[in-house]
Order: C-alpha cells, then sequence, then structure tokens
C-alpha cells in the first residue's frame, strides 16, 4: 500500500546538527534527493566516528563516483574524491603509505562492483587494512538511473525498459568469498544497528565490508513503483530479517521476498601491512 | 644506524635497474605496479631493495589500480612511482588525469615497446610519446623526459621526483626496451638530493589547500596532518570545494597548464652535439639518438657537416630552441621509433622555413646508422 508522504518539516533556525564537528558546514546543504538514504549513513557514520573516538586528524575518508561518492566531501576530514571505481585502490595506497591513518572508503554499488569490482575482491583479498561501505540503491542514481551490478532481475531501469535480464551480485556473498575479514549487512531504517556495524567493522583490523540498502526513490523506487523513500523503509521493516553468522549465500535480495541483514563474518586473519611488515623485520630492514 | 639507502658508487646495470636506483636514491618509498615487458626488471629490483630501506611495495591487480595507489599514496606522504609499458601506460591515463586534476607529485615510468596493441612485447618502440602528451582526457600540460642511457635513467629519474615535488605534477620518465635492458656504466653519487614536498606555511584554520603560491603551485597538505583536506577530481575552487561554473573550470584548467609553462626554462633541457657550424640537424631522443650519434661522423666524413639536438625533455617541447634551429641550418632530419611523432611538434616548430626529413621505424629493432645517415644525405640533397 502506497502512503503519502508527509510535509517535509521547516528548518528549525538556529538548530544545528550535533555531530556538526565532523562535518564542512559550508557544503551544506547536500545535492541528495528527498528520501534518498545517503543522509542517514553519512548521519549514522558521524556517529560512528564519534563513538570509536578517534583522533579525527587520523581518519581519512576516500570515495569514488555517483551520489554516495559525494559523502566524502561533506566531511570535515581529509577526504578524497577519486575516480570511477578507483576509491578502494587509492585508499590501499594512502593506508600503505601511512599505516597511521583509519581509511574508510564509502561508495556505490554501482562503483564499487562494477567499475571497481575487480580491485574490491583483490583488496579483501590481501586483507588491507580498509573499511568498506557500500551503499547499495540497486541503480546508477547519478547518471538518471541506469542497470547496476546489483539490480535484481525484473527490475526496471533507463537501460532496462523491459526488465533486467541479468543475474545481480550478492554483495556480502561476493565480499565474503574474496576474503573479507568481517561482513556485515544492515539498511537504512536501522539506524542504531547500522552505526554498531559501522563501528565493528571500522573498529576491527583488516578488509570490512558493510553493505546499506538504501532507497532510490527518485530513480529506481519511482521506476518500479516501490513508492517514496519512507515506503522503501517500510518495506525494509516488512522484509529484512536479523540473522548473525548466516551463510553468505543465503542472502540473495529478491523483490517481494525477505532477505537477511546482520553480521555475516567477523574473522581476525593478517592483514597486508602486518606480513609486510614480519617480513621486513625478519631482514632487518626498519618499516 | 639503517643502512645507507643510496647505492652510492659505480655500477654495471641495466636501465630499468638504474630507474629504480634513482627512485631510492631520490627518496622514492612508495611503488606500486603491475607486472609488464619491458618493465619487470624495476618492479623485481623495487620489490627487493624498498622493503630494505623503510619503503613499500605493492603488486597491484591492474595497472588502473597501480596508478591509483601511486596516487593515494603521495597524498599518504610518501614519494611514489609506477612503472609499466604501453598496454598498461594506456591503462594508467585516467588516473593520470586524477594526478594533474589534484596536483599529485608522482612518477609514472614507461618502457616502451613496439605497439599498438600488444605488438612486440619484448622489442623496441617509441610509439607512445603523443600518448605521454595527449594520453588522459582535457587539456593539460606534463613533463616527460626521455633518457638514452641507463646513467640517464638514473639521472632523469632523480629530476623526475625533483620537478614533480616542484610543480606538482606527474612526471613521466619515457624510456625504452632498449636502454631498459641495455647494460652500461652508472655512477651513482655519494649524496642525491631529495626534493622537498612543499607543505604549508600556515595552521590548518587559515589553509587554503589549491590557493597556489605566486609561481601558481599551492603547498600541499597530506593525509594525517591536520589539515583536513578535501580532495576531487571535479572541478574545484581554492577551497577545493566543487565549483561546476564555466569560470572556475577555465580557471584551474588554466592555471594547471600555465603552472608548468610558465618555468618551462627549468624543466625543458636538450643536448647539443656538433651544431655550431651544422648544415644538417639530427633531432632525437632516447635509444634512437644514441644511434643517430654515430652517424653524425660518418656524415661529416662524407663532407656533411651534420651535427645533433638531443630532446632530454620531450615535453614540455622546446619549441623557441628547435624554432632558432631552423634558422641556422639547411635541413633537418627527425629520427624516431614510430612513424612521426616528435617530428609532428619539430614541424611545428619550424614553420616550413627548412625541409625536414624522417628517419621512420614502426618498432622491433633500433635504426642502423646507415639508415640514419641515408636521412642525413636526403635533407643534404634539398635546397
Amino acid at each position: 500500500m502506497q502512503v503519502k508522504a508527509k510535509p517535509i518539516p521547516e528548518i528549525v533556525p538556529g538548530a544545528r546538527h550535533p555531530m556538526e564537528k565532523y562535518l564542512r558546514t559550508d557544503r551544506i546543504p547536500h545535492i541528495w534527493c528527498s528520501g534518498c538514504g545517503l543522509g542517514t549513513v553519512l548521519g549514522n557514520f558521524l556517529y560512528a566516528l564519534d563513538e570509536l573516538g578517534w583522533d579525527p586528524d587520523e581518519v581519512a575518508v576516500v570515495s569514488g563516483i555517483g551520489c554516495t561518492g559525494r559523502i566524502a566531501g561533506y566531511l570535515k576530514l581529509d577526504t578524497y574524491h577519486t575516480t570511477h571505481g578507483r576509491a578502494i585502490p587509492f585508499a590501499t595506497g594512502l593506508k600503505l603509505a601511512n599505516p597511521t591513518l583509519h581509511v574508510a572508503v564509502i561508495s556505490g554499488d554501482g562503483d564499487l562492483f562494477a567499475i571497481g569490482g575487480n580491485h574490491l575482491i583483490h583488496a579483501a583479498r590481501r586483507n588491507v587494512d580498509l573499511t568498506v561501505v557500500c551503499v547499495n540503491n540497486f541503480n546508477y542514481g547519478m547518471t538518471g538511473g541506469q542497470v547496476g551490478p546489483t539490480t535484481p532481475l525484473e527490475g526496471r531501469t533507463t537501460t532496462t525498459p523491459f526488465g533486467n535480464f541479468e543475474h545481480p551480485f550478492n554483495l556480502v556473498h561476493l565480499a565474503a568469498s574474496a576474503g573479507a575479514s568481517y561482513v556485515a549487512r544492515w539498511t537504512t531504517l536501522d539506524g542504531r544497528r547500522l552505526q554498531k556495524g559501522l563501528v565493528e567493522a571500522m573498529a576491527h583490523t583488516g578488509f570490512t565490508f558493510v553493505e546499506v540498502i538504501s532507497p532510490c526513490p527518485t530513480n529506481y523506487g519511482r521506476r518500479n513503483k516501490l513508492g517514496e523513500g519512507l515506503d522503501e523503509l517500510r518495506y525494509y521493516a516488512e522484509h529484512a530479517v536479523i540473522r548473525h553468522g548466516a551463510d553468505p549465500k543465503e542472502a540473495e535480495i529478491v523483490p517481494g521476498k525477505r532477505f537477511i541483514v546482520g553480521k555475516f563474518v567477523e574473522v581476525d586473519k593478517p592483514t597486508y601491512h602486518e606480513m609486510y611488515a614480519a617480513k621486513v623485520a625478519e631482514m632487518g630492514g626498519k618499516k | 644506524m639503517p643502512p645507507k639507502a643510496t647505492l652510492s658508487g659505480i655500477h654495471f646495470m641495466n636501465g630499468d635497474e638504474a630507474i629504480a636506483e634513482g627512485a631510492i636514491a631520490a627518496g622514492c618509498r612508495f611503488f606500486a605496479a603491475y607486472p609488464i615487458t619491458p618493465q619487470s626488471e624495476i618492479a623485481e629490483r623495487l620489490a627487493w631493495r624498498l622493503p630494505r630501506v623503510g619503503g613499500t611495495f605493492i603488486q597491484m591487480e591492474d595497472e588502473i589500480a597501480a596508478m591509483a595507489a601511486v596516487v593515494g599514496g603521495a597524498w599518504g606522504g610518501q614519494k611514489a612511482m609506477t612503472a609499466t609499458s604501453g598496454p598498461g601506460f594506456a591503462l594508467m591515463m585516467e588516473n593520470l588525469g586524477l594526478a594533474i586534476m589534484t596536483e599529485t607529485p608522482c612518477v609514472v615510468v614507461d618502457v616502451q615497446r613496439g605497439a599498438p596493441s600488444t605488438g612486440l612485447p619484448t622489442a623496441v618502440g617509441q610509439g607512445d610519446m603523443m600518448q605521454a602528451r595527449w594520453g588522459s582526457h582535457g587539456h593539460y600540460e606534463i613533463i616527460a623526459l626521455v633518457p638514452s642511457s641507463p646513467q640517464e635513467a638514473f639521472d632523469l629519474t632523480v629530476r623526475a621526483f625533483a620537478l614533480s615535488e616542484r610543480f606538482r605534477v606527474p612526471v613521466l620518465v619515457m624510456t625504452d626496451e632498449v636502454v631498459g635492458h641495455m647494460y652500461e656504466r652508472v655512477e651513482i653519487p655519494d649524496e642525491v638530493p631529495v626534493a622537498p614536498r612543499r607543505r604549508p606555511r600556515v595552521p590548518p584554520e587559515e589553509f587554503i589547500p589549491y590557493q597556489p603560491d605566486p609561481d601558481l603551485v599551492p603547498p600541499m597538505a597530506c593525509a594525517g596532518e591536520g589539515y583536513r583536506v578535501h580532495v576531487t577530481g571535479l572541478t574545484h575552487d581554492e577551497r577545493g570545494y566543487p565549483d561546476m561554473s564555466d569560470g572556475a573550470h577555465d580557471r584551474l584548467v588554466r592555471r594547471l597548464a600555465e603552472k608548468v609553462l610558465r618555468c618551462r626554462h627549468e624543466i625543458t633541457f636538450y643536448e647539443e652535439v656538433g651544431l655550431d657550424d651544422a648544415e644538417i640537424a639530427i633531432v632525437s631522443y632516447g635509444i634512437s639518438a644514441r644511434v643517430a650519434h654515430g652517424a653524425i661522423a660518418r656524415a661529416r666524413e662524407a663532407g656533411i657537416k651534420a651535427g645533433m639536438f638531443r630532446l632530454i625533455t620531450a615535453w614540455p617541447f622546446p619549441d623557441e630552441r628547435v624554432r632558432a634551429l631552423a634558422d641556422q641550418v639547411k635541413g633537418i632530419v627527425v629520427v624516431e621509433l614510430n612513424l612521426g611523432q616528435m617530428s609532428r611538434e619539430v614541424e611545428r616548430a619550424i614553420q616550413g622555413k627548412v625541409p625536414l626529413v624522417g628517419v621512420f621505424h614502426a618498432g622491433g629493432r633500433i635504426h642502423t646508422p646507415d639508415e640514419v645517415l641515408a636521412g642525413i644525405e636526403e635533407a643534404a640533397r634539398c635546397k
């Protein structure tokens, strides 16, 4: 059932975001559409950062291109808005050049899994100490709503006008298979759970991956009659099932069916940098 | 005390190894690459050497990733380099553009081989000279150096790092398979000056990341230094914030070009051999210049006063000097292992004042002195 969206409340004069210290407030308002989930992801990331208590000067955020790619530019940190799909190799260089940094990559499903898919699997395989947050909205929003690597079968997009006939990726299964040492999935409805997931992922040493299912009412939602952003959140409430430790293989997302969220993988294994440093120490060098 | 990083002394090494040692001597402590012939000796040597000098070596999943990692490594505070050959150079063009737009100092080595496509993986070519100039999208200026011996490969790699830090621009070392694989004497000095990165001179709250110094180059704050800089490949204003106006775009693209062009006298190097009395000037570079050099004496024995203008910097091209050359000689011979790339620049500079003869070969082998001599004789016949 489609519910009529409530009018947007007036901006309260003088109101400030509680996490403003991490924001480039001179860049607000952001570019995202009404009903988009990216504001929620950004907000949760800020609260997670605050909970971690890290020195913000030691945190760097790297993004690729697309709607999600714009998150980096609103953060008052060392932020890098790179090329399409290349956030992960850029972040790999940044982290290895300065291992004291905490480096997070925040980007979209098309950026990280289509054009950047090769980089993601190799960074996961190497266990580079990065946190990758993938905001999955099932299409390319920035460019007008084209089919992406996560678009469900039969999904309508501007480049699948007769319905999608490409099988989509199951991102948590892919990340887990490639070797990620922490894998979780939440939706933008799961505010606190998402925040906790981000804290866990960033605090975990190694390649960590958090998928965030997020509405795109302007493009994917509209073409697939999913309603407003709020309706998509209602859909998550009715279909998402929390099952920690579930087999990532079972985490496919099929429209109209229940899908699994939660923490799928949490293992400790040595990172690229730790093993590199150990080899250097063996040889009596310094690093 | 850690062992000295620079391998000072006299060595017998090939051009690829000399490039690796040049990088270490210049302070490079981050190298990312993907295997490709005839570059492998650079990567293999750095895989062996960098961990011993506190540096990072990583073999990435492809050249796109290698170039992205190098740009990231530079923002992580290191002097960073990658090395490749034609097919990989093509894949690096995307993030080379990112380095240009974000003003990231780094060095990219292209050991050129026979091309297009997979071409001749193990044999020489000089067909990437225009890719070096215009390979990434958009309008920009770039610096490209062309060594013609292992010694020069060392020296120019050191210089490449200095220029990249000075101008905050990626610098290309456009060598070739023969220079890369040729073993010669390489002398590494006791001390090699390490070019400093231009650092902010004000505290973070006063720092404007893309506000240039009077020479149009802005100071650079790397990650973790407390400056919290936003860096984007989008057109940006002096704060580093995206600005989608045509005015901001024109201003930025012009500054990026101008910061290089206005200092071309600091960047554009060349060598002149026997040009004082020359009637015919050879213009060449890299391994082709080595062969052409041998033809000068033979031309003079045959009664043709030949000399050589050897490019050490290919880009920016030495327009003024080549233009002046056209007033000085009766003919110009361009020798290169492609079917005419740098010769187009020579043509542009000399504006038809004197005849130009191209001694071209598509690659796979170097020229013979006979071929160069024939070109000199042909130029001497043109009146």
